[in-house]
């Protein structure tokens, strides 16, 4: 009998780093609390790793299929029987690799920090959130209840908003954290919402029993309906609003560019990797539900991203902010593994696209993890964040320049690396099942590639510019996770994900379907020359564009007035019109009203302290008469 | 003779602790607190070895493992207690009594375990009597202390008034039922006008000892005047052995007559924890706040005895587990600070963050878990306490209970205010508590950290209840 009840110091280990760190990080040296963070999830990395090798290649099958297994459980809140909340180890294809994505991630960015934050202030405190984050997003992924995973799911939020607000000093820094953290609640008010209405109709929170064929949430999908959509639809479309807020998803995307105010490791483990696509999770975990008894629920998924994807994919060339155009380039990928599991079936080689966004999700996170973290190199180096600033880095930075150009082939989906087998899985998918879609990710797949190598020409070719130091190449402990995750970029599409990661835990057939494969790589490389031609040398052609397009291209720029709209709609609207009155009844009458309770109260108080006289004979009058009180009362009641 | 595992070891510890108390010189007298405090810890342990359950003595002693646990529960709040009352022991002017304390306290201990174990009203009232006389000794223990002494007073002649009316309950019953086995009441009690006259009696002592309105008028005095150490047993683990007991008479003896006590127990319950939070609000002595906020708290035990059922009953062991914890913690604090500084009330902690920032943050910890606020333990003993009382339909209650909870919400957080964001131009200065307190407090952290996160302790109490149906 294997266990794996050693998992559960996977997510514990970073737990206790937080701690450490936390409590006692100021007692140590700044390096010393980098390389006890470092050393504690490279341990998680390999549990995870173990865990991988036993769960996929020595834990027997049942039916040829992967089982779902509890690999450590705790009841720890009981209501009734049933319905209870359990902490525990939950492992199936999906934790696991979601186990292997955050570690590999997590300890390459906690290497990495150890270079980026030196000499910055509050070293140990960074570590300590790093930590915190990890153990938040461990957490989530192995959930083996949605009640558990909304605990981590906030706890995710929060330890987001403090890296974002790492720099707490800086005023954009603050708007930042909390505009996240404010977008990112709101959007958990729906998951709640969808919680409640999942857990009152099936009167179970454990994922294994909801997403059994034979379990409530399947059985008794459609029977009530409000609205013309049955419960279950409802409750997917609420659960999903969760999703599309940690996802960045239109219209809750506002936080995510905003984001990109923390330090830039924080950006590349979480903005890129992990927390981001925690949304993607959550639906592949409810997935059966969705497509089963909430079709219409998996309908919205599908067009958000593929919506998503185009418009962030538009706005991402029209930026200069480095950071920023890789979030809105996020924010497009992730619009991509959403779109592939909106236009999936289930089971077999129906769910291409379930495990076409998995792979996706698997390999983005090498290739975007690696774009942050060479863009924090290049930032470390030129102190600016602005690209067209720069210009002409490859001459200083060869390792970054050559890891970036690795990271920016793979994401624009040229083979054989490792974005272009992942991203050919969902235009196959989208081809099967939505023309549509379909087409609007062949453009997005051109704009992906276009907007990458304007940045990647931006920054290591274009203009000569004079700087005010030369740049120098980053220190090796922040090159060395460069070049680990650039190997993984190349070699991550090679993994054969039918066989691992399906809808339903069978494995199945795919092969790459030249007729889809090719028409995207051109595209891709049509992209590619454009940049080549716009941005390889300075030219004029890109503000010509600009000019041409005339007012398309400001309000890409001015990413569709997006948070103009928010800002109009919450301080014009909601703030003048609904919270002024409110405020107002709640000051005057609410208020009121409670301040007269309390007068009330505080009268009483007072009045009945005299009771408390000190004096014995009173209290022993008191005493019997209470009692005699009390026995008269009770025998007329009870028997007269 | 195992069945008495648990009394007999405080008998056995007691004698030890007398013998050496009397071979010890007058100005020696401070070596017996550390084995008195080791002795206690290995008999605090002992209590968990897997125990025997049966009867003795024809059926006046009981054991079960329910009543084992309560006792352990007992032995770990005492334990602290004796911990925590160590630097208030070694002042100048207590050092000479200090073994007097220990036997004492213990001998209260012992008539505590055996009230619970009581398998008859004569067993019962005898332990009921041990556990109470030796605490008015306590409680006047400082009698060069006018309060102190009034205290002493005020309890001795309160509580032998309350035994008066518990006592003549017990004789009704006897009169009515011609028995004092709670095996032979409950076959022949049958809810007759005399009969509830009894129960109301009987119970009118017992709300002596759990403080319940309108039998409470005795606290505030004697906890203001009493040493700090002697209040917090007082208000924990003698009001803790008072709920066990008459848990388990409720629904053993009394099982029959329960829409009756149910209905006595709804009003009590109501009065109870609404007088309690009026008149803790008014409150600046630290000690009379924490005792009328002990009132208010026990009015919410009523509430969890009401929802007669094995989730009840878990529920009032539970949230007297973690009272202990929290009230402990509260009553260390201010009692370091008491005994440090002389300082006892609450605009004497106004900045004391500042100075103290880890005894502030406990304090905070304990008010936090005495207020439920999550996530520390006392949210969730409140939070299944008022579950059980709603699986049985008691929704106003509940809602009264909730209001009450905001109530004492406001009470807790004057004294978190105090402490963190008021500024005083002469805050309490810093100072170091010894490693007695600090264990102590330790002990208490743990136990309410652990306790709100740990389910285990839950499911194992859960498991117990099923004993008593």
């Amino acid at each position: 009998m294997i266990t794996f009840s050693y998992t559960v110091f996977i997510v514990l280990i970073p737990f206790i780093l937080f701690l450490l760190l936390g409590f006692f990080g100021n007692k140590f040296k700044p390096v010393v609390s980098g390389i006890i963070g470092t050393t504690g999830l490279f341990t998680s990395f390999l549990l995870s790793c173990y865990t991988a090798w036993q769960y996929f290649f020595v834990v027997p099958k049942v039916g040829g299929a992967f089982v779902k297994l509890i690999g450590y459980n705790i009841t720890w809140l009981r209501f009734t029987e049933n319905l209870h909340v359990d902490l525990g180890v939950l492992l199936d294809p999906i934790s696991v690799m979601m186990l292997i994505v955050i570690t590999t991630v997590s300890f390459m960015v906690h290497l990495y920090s150890i270079g980026y934050m030196k000499g910055e202030k509050g070293f140990e405190r960074f570590f300590a959130f790093l930590s915190l984050f990890s153990f938040a997003m461990l957490g989530l992924v192995i959930a083996t209840n949605i009640f558990q995973m909304y605990i981590f799911w906030e706890l995710v939020g929060v330890s987001s908003y403090l890296l974002i607000g790492f720099y707490y000093e800086k005023d954009t820094a603050v708007a930042a954290s909390k505009k996240a953290f404010i977008v990112t609640r709101f959007a958990d008010l729906g998951f709640l919402i969808g919680i409640l209405i999942l857990s009152v109709t099936t009167k179970t929170f454990d994922f294994i029993t909801l997403t059994d064929p034979k379990g409530p949430a399947l059985m008794q999908g459609g029977s009530i309906l409000f609205m013309g959509l049955s419960t279950m639809t409802w409750s997917m479309i609420f659960v999903f609003m969760g999703g599309a807020g940690k996802s960045a998803m239109f219209p809750l995307h506002i936080w995510l560019p905003d984001a990109m105010e923390g330090p830039t490791p924080v950006s590349a483990l979480i903005h890129a990797a992990t927390m981001v696509v925690a949304g993607v999770f959550l639906v592949a975990r409810m997935f059966p539900i969705y497509v089963i008894s909430a079709p219409a629920a998996l309908e919205v998924v599908a067009y958000v991203g593929g919506f998503t994807s185009l418009f962030a994919a538009v706005i991402a060339c029209t930026q200069f902010d480095i950071k920023r155009v890789l979030a809105y380039s996020t924010m497009s990928q992730i619009g991509y593994m959403m779109l592939a599991l909106g236009v999936s079936g289930y089971g077999g080689h129906e769910g291409l696209g379930y495990m076409a966004s998995m792979f996706h999700l698997f390999t983005h996170a090498f290739f975007k993890a690696l774009l942050f973290l060479g863009a924090g190199a290049i930032i470390h180096a030129v102190h600016s964040n602005y690209m067209n600033e720069m210009g002409g880095l490859r001459k200083y930075l060869p390792i970054t320049h050559a890891t970036f150009l690795i990271a920016c082939l793979a994401i624009a989906g040229i083979p054989p690396f490792a974005g272009f087998f992942s991203k050919d899985e969902i235009l196959a998918a989208a081809f099967e099942h939505n023309k549509i879609l379909w087409a609007v990710e062949y453009a997005v797949a051109g704009l992906t590639a276009f907007y990458m190598f304007r940045l990647y020409f931006s920054v290591f070719w274009g203009k000569e510019v004079h700087y005010h130091h030369t740049p120098h190449e980053a220190p090796l402990v922040m090159t060395i996770p460069l070049m680990l995750l650039a190997a993984g970029s190349i070699f991550a599409g090679f993994i054969p994900f039918q066989n691992l990661v399906t809808s339903d835990g069978l494995p199945f057939v795919k092969e790459i379907e030249l007729s889809i494969a090719i028409p995207s790589v051109f595209i891709a490389l049509l992209g590619i020359v454009i940049a080549t031609i716009f941005y390889r040398k300075e030219t004029t052609l890109p503000e010509k564009l600009a000019k041409g397009l005339g007012g398309f291209y400001r309000a890409a720029f001015h990413k569709f007035y997006f948070d103009e709209l928010y800002l109009f709609i919450t301080k014009k609207i909601i703030f003048n019109h609904i919270s002024t009155p409110i405020a107002w009844f709640d000051r005057h009458i609410v208020d009121g009203g409670m301040n007269g309770v309390s007068f009330v109260t505080n009268q009483v108080s007072d009045k009945i302290k005299r009771f408390q006289s000190g004096q014995l004979q009173q209290y022993a009058w008191v005493f019997v008469s209470g009692a005699i009180a009390l026995a008269l009362a009770f025998i007329y009641y009870w028997t007269l | 003779m195992l069945v008495m595992r648990h009394e007999l070891l405080l008998v056995i510890i007691t004698v030890i602790l007398l013998l050496v108390e009397i071979f010890l010189p007058k100005d020696q007298k401070h070596k017996i607190i550390l084995p008195a405090i080791l002795l206690f810890t290995i008999v605090t342990i002992l209590g968990f070895l897997p125990g025997i359950t049966g009867e003795l003595f024809g059926g006046m002693y009981v054991s079960t493992a329910l009543t084992m646990t309560m006792k352990n529960i007992l032995n770990i709040g005492t334990l602290i207690v004796f911990i925590q009352s160590v630097s208030w022991l070694k002042k100048e002017e207590n050092k000479e009594k200090i073994s007097e304390f220990y036997l004492l306290l213990l001998s209260t201990l012992i008539g505590m375990d055996y009230m619970i174990s009581s398998g008859d009203f004569m067993m019962f009232y005898l332990g009921l009597e041990l556990a109470t006389i030796p605490i008015a000794t306590l409680a006047a223990f400082e009698r060069y202390r006018e309060k102190s002494a009034e205290a002493g007073v005020k309890l001795i002649f309160t509580s032998a008034l309350s035994s008066g009316i518990l006592l003549y309950g017990i004789s009704m019953i006897y009169g009515t039922t011609g028995s004092v086995y709670f095996t032979d009441v409950k076959a022949a009690f049958e809810a007759t006008p005399l009969q509830i006259l009894a129960f109301i009696f009987f119970f009118a002592g017992m709300a002596f000892k759990i403080a319940i309105v309108p039998f409470h008028l005795w606290i505030a005095d004697v906890y203001e005047g009493a040493p700090i150490n002697v209040t917090s047993y007082l208000s924990v683990i003698s009001k803790g052995a008072a709920v066990f007991i008459l848990m388990i008479i409720l629904y053993t003896v009394f099982a029959k007559i329960a829409i009756i006590w149910r209905d006595v127990l709804y009003v009590t319950s109501i009065i109870t924890m609404t007088v309690g939070n009026l008149f803790a609000i008014r409150q600046r002595n630290i000690k009379r706040f924490l005792a009328f906020s002990s009132i208010a708290q026990a009015g919410f035990i009523l509430l969890g005895l009401i929802g007669q059922s094995q989730l009840g009953m878990t529920t009032v062991i539970y949230f007297v587990l973690i009272y202990i914890f929290s009230n402990l913690a509260a009553f260390g604090v201010a009692g370091i600070i008491a005994n440090v500084t002389g300082k006892e009330t609450i605009d004497d902690y106004d900045g004391f963050y500042r100075t103290n920032p880890l005894l502030s943050l406990t304090m905070m910890l304990a008010l936090f878990s005495l207020a439920g606020i999550p996530p520390v333990a006392g949210f969730f003993g409140k939070f299944f306490l008022f579950a059980a009382a709603a699986q049985k339909g008691f929704y106003i209650l509940v809602f009264i209970a909730v209001l009450n909870t905001i109530i004492s919400l406001y009470y807790y957080l004057l004294v978190i205010k105090a402490m963190f964001l008021n500024t005083s131009d002469q805050p309490i200065g810093y100072f170091r508590s010894d490693n007695y307190t600090r264990i102590g407090l330790l002990l208490c952290v743990a136990g309410i950290l652990v306790i709100g996160f740990a389910s285990p302790v839950y499911e194992f109490i859960l498991n117990l209840s099923y004993g008593l149906y």
